[in-house]
């Protein structure tokens, strides 16, 4: 399994477990035990993005039909930079999201924007090279 | 990869890219707040990538993958494409129905893609066995 694969792949199974962690955590919250406000869309997000999106994306660039015959996964900055978009975004997210709840100040606001912005363009850079992979044989 | 595989996964990828971009704009909103009724978009964001992105996906490369029948053959393309069809117009109801909250147009689209995921299951069931090698 290429290295990139494997970053995917061991990147979403961290952010499985992440998830239900911080789900222990919403539990203890609504038990009265003090957290920061807005875990429940950071959990849901750690799971649909972090965890079963990260692993559908793993997973397709390792297993889709080839790109080319030099590059079967396609260029491998593309897969890199899609890596690091979607989880600098996420990170940001969590990181961010309960920051900002808390009145933390602008700057948390804005760099929920950035965050915003990372995800779109890995998820759109994904989309796009998937794409050209996805043909009739 | 047959052609409903490749419908379905495509199909996915738009999703995919409509979902991330109204996700985006509701995270971008959560932020810095410039456009309040966003959030109507909401139940979109949720069955856009649910439904259409993380499902079909799955679905369509189930129909890729699977063991094949004897002969080499993926079952029934016809209706496979049929089952395609009645799922992503159940998807596409049920948005529009969402949007201009119209609950009889939204029972509709989630018969469309009920019918269109039983289409399916009728088409892969006898896909899904042990090979005898």
């Amino acid at each position: 399994m290429p290295l990139i694969v494997r970053t995917f792949l061991k990147t979403a199974l961290l952010y499985f477990v992440a998830a239900l962690l911080l789900n222990i955590a919403i539990a203890l919250q609504r038990a009265g035990v003090s957290f920061p406000p807005r875990l429940d869309p950071v959990y849901i997000h750690l799971v649909t993005v972090g965890w079963i999106s990260q692993l559908i994306i793993g997973v397709a660039v390792w297993m889709f039909p080839k790109y080319s015959k030099d590059q079967p996964r396609g260029p491998e900055w593309v897969n890199w930079t899609i890596y690091a978009l979607l989880n600098a975004g996420l990170l940001l997210r969590v990181i961010s999201e309960p920051a900002a709840a808390s009145g933390g100040g602008e700057v948390w606001g804005v760099l929920l924007l950035a965050s915003a912005l990372l995800q779109w363009c890995a998820g759109v850079l994904f989309a796009v090279t998937a794409w050209r992979r996805v043909r009739l044989r | 990869m047959p052609a409903t595989s490749s419908w379905m996964i495509r199909a996915s990828l738009a999703y995919l890219v409509a979902g991330f971009t109204i996700g985006g704009l509701l995270l971008a909103e959560k932020g810095v707040s410039f456009w309040p009724q966003a959030w109507r978009l909401l139940p979109l964001h949720a069955e856009i990538l649910i439904t259409g992105w993380l499902v079909q996906l799955a679905l369509g490369v189930a129909f890729w993958i699977m063991p094949r029948l004897r002969g080499g053959q993926r079952g029934d393309l016809q209706l496979s494409k049929a089952a395609a069809a009645a799922y992503n117009l159940g998807i596409l109801t049920s948005l529009a129905a969402l949007w201009f909250q119209v609950p009889a147009a939204l029972a509709a689209g989630r018969v469309l893609e009920a019918g269109g995921a039983a289409f399916f299951l009728i088409t892969i069931w006898s896909r899904v066995r042990t090979i005898q090698r």
